[in-house]
């Protein structure tokens, strides 16, 4: 790996790039599903090549080969520096990187069982006894089940010296029951929804979940929402289960947050941020006690969005972004944190594969636990509806406007848990959703969710991303309007 | 971007290489996938370009069956002990689950009909040629007080498939995409366009219409919330009518997780509404056979408002007892098959027609996020986005500030009253169709953003 990188290294320089860097990624997949008692998906995957970004003439350019030999890469280098030359054609100033200094360091995420060393008939074996669990349940039309792994090998050189490897292992699983009768299709899945819980850990993720364990119950509510009551149109006081703050989190700070959609970068597709730059440590995000941080760092958990350095070569960090409500961070790259006249990158920066160009991620971005036990929380409410297990997700291109629905909701009357809700839904702006929170449960109910499906960028990346989070409840907020008329 | 040299012969020996390999180690049947990938893309944004990649890719896919199991195993190295690698991960991964007494043996020899999808012109575009056109555009919106962000895309693949029963199909395609937004202080305004002819696409024509859509919507106002008669240009269209037709395959029917369940040969459309799938529309792309190589055929899916057919994956059709379509999914998979290039049958009426037809409506360039929030009466939800205005007795009145809706496509293709002519059209929630403008009555707008 280190032969080839320094080739890239070597040709980008004497073609005349300013800076250059190379990631070398060897990545291996491993894709399991069952449906309704058979086999579904089966796959295994392997990828290795090189992606080479280069500064030339004050532009950017990039390449990426599968050619592992010298004369691609040094082919694939060569093309980068040209396409950096074509960029200049329309160079209104030249890039400047904030400062960051050279590593030579190993990283690897701890974990306990290979998953790609546990024989695929036992992962097969644990979705389809978790199949038959929830097909047991009469009304069950659908069952399906779902692992997922990763392992990705990656070296990092730079122009300015930096030599980086990191090996990452990921795990997921979850399974989902459906149910159609009359005109409705419910659905109810486990851990949490759209693949289920993710993590930077190994096989003792999925062996956690106990999938089987919960797998009746996930049938029975399923079918048990066909005759649930709709939920109420108006304002209401909602409680968010984690799952669901955690994608609440990733769409309505996670993604306003990043830096180069402030700026403008992902206007024509992704969008850009109501987060202008004016903003900073001056606006009221949430509520006095919403905390968000980005972190990397494996001090906050196995995430997603954990890892020993970025794909620039930029270390791990812990950044305060809504500090006792006030908006105090952005998710930053080199670039951007120059733009913006920061003194460093916050180092977020991520590619999803060799052949992808590093751009700006979430990391983890967690809400740090409050002080309420989960049963006193719902003591103190009295009237409200706890929603869990997004179903449906959606918000605008600036990300000030969200509607959300879940899988399953439950009314709470008089401190108690009452009857069940189908197709719970609510709606608002940013900014007031979040400044309507008054109260957070405590570390006991905190949990760090991935999100592995996270798409941003042209070509279109896929990349994994951590969200920590506890129940929370949130006051007079809109519901139902997803199904109003 | 370097041109990718490779021939059909050059994947057909990998093709037959581990063709050869997998039949050394013992493997029932084997089914090779092989292809190359050759992508630039610039992209742009403050008027400058900020982002310039390319990339050449290759991808072996291999597929191992035995009887009733089968697995897939694929890697970008065509060195042989990689390829014989990778035909032992398929065949142990096969090897080690139960039975499955629907799988099929593969297809034999096939006959595919010919689309000439490959223009030279296309895959020799250089990072210049896209950088002098971006350029041009960046210059345009500057001189007008505007902002420009986009991307000009040109690529290609190429790729066989091949299988241990004498299977043996190949296709090569060019593709090509400009996509503009044109920004100022409180409006936008979004065009886009793709092709596998990068003759067809002219960046500044784009950028002049995406330069005009935001200048008319300066100083937008707010709307109450409702339902409104709306105009939906092809790209809106296109990202909603995008989410049905994953509901026109077998597996989905026989899931009961169609929309399309119990509704079939019902009336459900407006008469006005009738659908193909067609790969062979000159408007079309992709292959002319599916993830198993069945020639894909056309299918009628919608006949004046009914639902009439589905389409079927080899097996989905066996377990319906009826005859596959070619639009199934490279296998092992979860979802069966689906339609994958719809065509609409268009009428006669332009955008400016519609407008000037509509007493007090909005009128909708594109759609955002959109997503499903109930299966069944296909409500979806998402938000308006780079240009939508306000229509007041016939003439475009101003910009508005974006909506979201949760509409009923089920309804929403039952109030049709106008269609414009069938284009190709390129979004991005959707792949690309062959869709026309649309004007719609009562489309439900429940709530309104700040911009």
């Amino acid at each position: 790996m280190h032969d080839l990188a320094n080739w890239a290294l070597d040709t980008a320089k004497r073609r005349g790039a300013t800076y250059a860097d190379a990631r070398v990624m060897d990545i291996r997949h491993r894709d399991v599903s069952t449906k309704n008692g058979e086999v579904g998906t089966l796959s295994e995957s392997e990828s290795l090549g090189i992606g080479i970004r280069v500064i030339a003439e004050g532009s950017w350019g990039f390449a990426s080969t599968d050619r592992l030999t010298r004369v691609g890469v040094q082919a694939c280098a060569a093309e980068a520096v040209a396409i950096a030359k074509a960029s200049a054609l329309a160079k209104i100033e030249d890039i400047a990187l904030a400062p960051e200094r050279a590593y030579v360091d190993v990283w690897q995420n701890p974990y306990l069982k290979d998953p790609f060393k546990i024989p695929v008939e036992r992962q097969i074996d644990l979705l389809l006894a978790a199949d038959r669990e929830m097909r047991k349940v009469k009304g069950v039309t659908v069952a399906e089940g779902s692992m997922a792994f990763r392992r990705i090998d990656q070296l990092f050189v730079s122009s300015m010296g930096s030599s980086i490897q990191q090996t990452k292992v990921q795990s997921g699983a979850g399974i989902v029951a459906l149910s159609f009768s009359g005109n409705e299709l419910q659905k109810r899945s486990y851990p949490s929804s759209f693949g289920g819980q993710h993590m930077l850990k190994g096989y003792e993720l999925i062996e956690s979940l106990n999938l089987v364990g919960n797998a009746q119950r996930v049938g029975e509510e399923c079918v048990a929402l066909h005759s649930a009551a709709p939920c109420p149109q108006g304002q209401s006081t909602i409680i968010l289960e984690s799952s669901q703050l955690g994608l609440q989190i990733h769409e309505s700070i996670g993604h306003p947050i990043e830096l180069d959609r402030v700026l403008g970068m992902e206007a024509n597709f992704a969008g850009m941020s109501f987060l202008t730059t004016e903003k900073l440590r001056k606006l009221k995000y949430g509520s006095d006690i919403v905390n968000v941080v980005a972190d990397a760092r494996l001090e906050h958990g196995e995430g997603l969005g954990t890892f020993g350095y970025d794909d620039e070569g930029v270390p791990a960090q812990k950044i305060p972004i809504i500090t006792n409500g006030l908006f105090t961070g952005y998710l930053s790259s080199r670039e951007t944190a120059s733009a913006i006249g920061e003194k460093r990158s916050g180092g977020t920066v991520r590619c999803e594969s060799w052949n992808r160009l590093p751009m700006i991620r979430m990391t983890n971005v967690s809400i740090d636990p409050g002080t309420w036990k989960y049963e006193d929380l719902i003591a103190d409410t009295d009237d409200a509806i706890l929603m869990e297990t997004n179903r449906s997700w959606s918000i605008d291109d600036r990300r000030y406007h969200f509607q959300f629905s879940t899988e399953i909701g439950w009314e709470i009357k008089g401190g108690k848990k009452g009857r069940m809700i189908k197709s719970p839904s609510y709606s608002g702006i940013t900014t007031e959703f979040w400044n309507s929170c008054d109260a957070i449960c405590s570390r006991d109910y905190w949990t760090l969710w991935g999100t592995p499906n996270c798409g941003k960028g042209q070509p279109m990346q896929t990349m994994g991303t951590g969200h920590g989070a506890s129940p929370a409840r949130f006051r007079n907020v809109k519901t139902g309007v997803a199904f109003s008329k | 971007m370097a041109k990718d040299r490779t021939t059909t012969a050059d994947l057909r020996r990998v093709a037959e290489r581990v063709l050869k390999l997998a039949k050394a180690e013992g493997v029932d049947h084997m089914e090779v996938d092989a292809g190359t990938n050759t992508d630039a893309l610039t992209r742009f944004a403050n008027n400058t370009i900020h982002q310039n990649v390319a990339e050449h890719t290759v991808s072996i896919s291999v597929r191992a069956i035995f009887d009733g199991r089968t697995a897939r195993a694929t890697t970008n190295k065509t060195d042989d002990d990689s390829l014989r690698r990778v035909v032992a991960a398929a065949a142990s991964l096969a090897k080690n689950q139960p039975k499955n007494p629907d799988l099929l043996p593969s297809l034999g020899e096939q006959k595919y009909q010919k689309v000439a999808r490959y223009f030279a012109s296309t895959a020799e575009t250089t990072p210049q040629d896209r950088a002098r056109a971006v350029t041009k555009v960046c210059r345009h919106a500057g001189k007008n007080k505007q902002t420009a962000a986009g991307i000009f895309v040109s690529g290609g693949s190429h790729s066989v498939m091949a299988n241990s029963r004498g299977l043996f199909a190949h296709y090569r395609q060019t593709r090509a995409e400009f996509s503009i937004t044109i920004l100022e202080t409180d409006s936008s305004g979004w065009a886009k366009a793709n092709s596998p002819d990068i003759r067809k696409i002219d960046p500044v024509v784009l950028a002049e219409s995406a330069s005009e859509k935001s200048a008319r919507s300066r100083q937008p106002r707010e709307l109450a919330p409702g339902h409104y008669v709306t105009i939906l240009e092809p790209a809106a269209v296109l990202d909603l009518v995008g989410f049905l037709f994953f509901d026109f395959g077998g597996t989905a029917l026989l899931d009961k997780r169609s929309c399309l369940t119990g509704r079939m040969g019902k009336k459900l459309f407006g008469e006005n509404i009738t659908v193909w799938d067609d790969v062979y529309h000159p408007l079309q792309t992709g292959w002319p056979y599916d993830g198993e190589g069945t020639p894909r055929q056309k299918v009628l899916l919608i006949d004046r408002g009914v639902p009439k057919n589905v389409v079927y994956a080899r097996s989905t059709a066996k377990k319906m007892k009826t005859k596959p379509t070619g639009h199934g999914f490279s296998l092992p998979n979860d979802f069966g098959e689906a339609p994958m290039n719809i065509v609409f049958a268009g009428s006669d009426k332009s955008v400016d027609q519609m407008v000037a037809s509509t007493e007090r409506g909005v009128l909708v360039t594109r759609l955002w996020y959109i997503r499903e929030v109930d299966p069944y009466s296909k409500i979806l939800t998402g938000m308006t986005r780079d240009g939508t205005f306000l229509v007041e007795n016939g003439k475009v009145a101003g910009g508005v500030r974006n909506f979201r809706f949760n509409q009923s496509l089920i309804e929403m293709l039952a109030n049709v009253e106008m269609l414009g002519p069938a284009v190709r059209a390129a979004g991005e929630e959707a792949f690309e169709m062959v869709v026309p403008a649309m004007k719609v009555r009562d489309f439900h707008f429940s709530e309104v953003t700040k911009f």
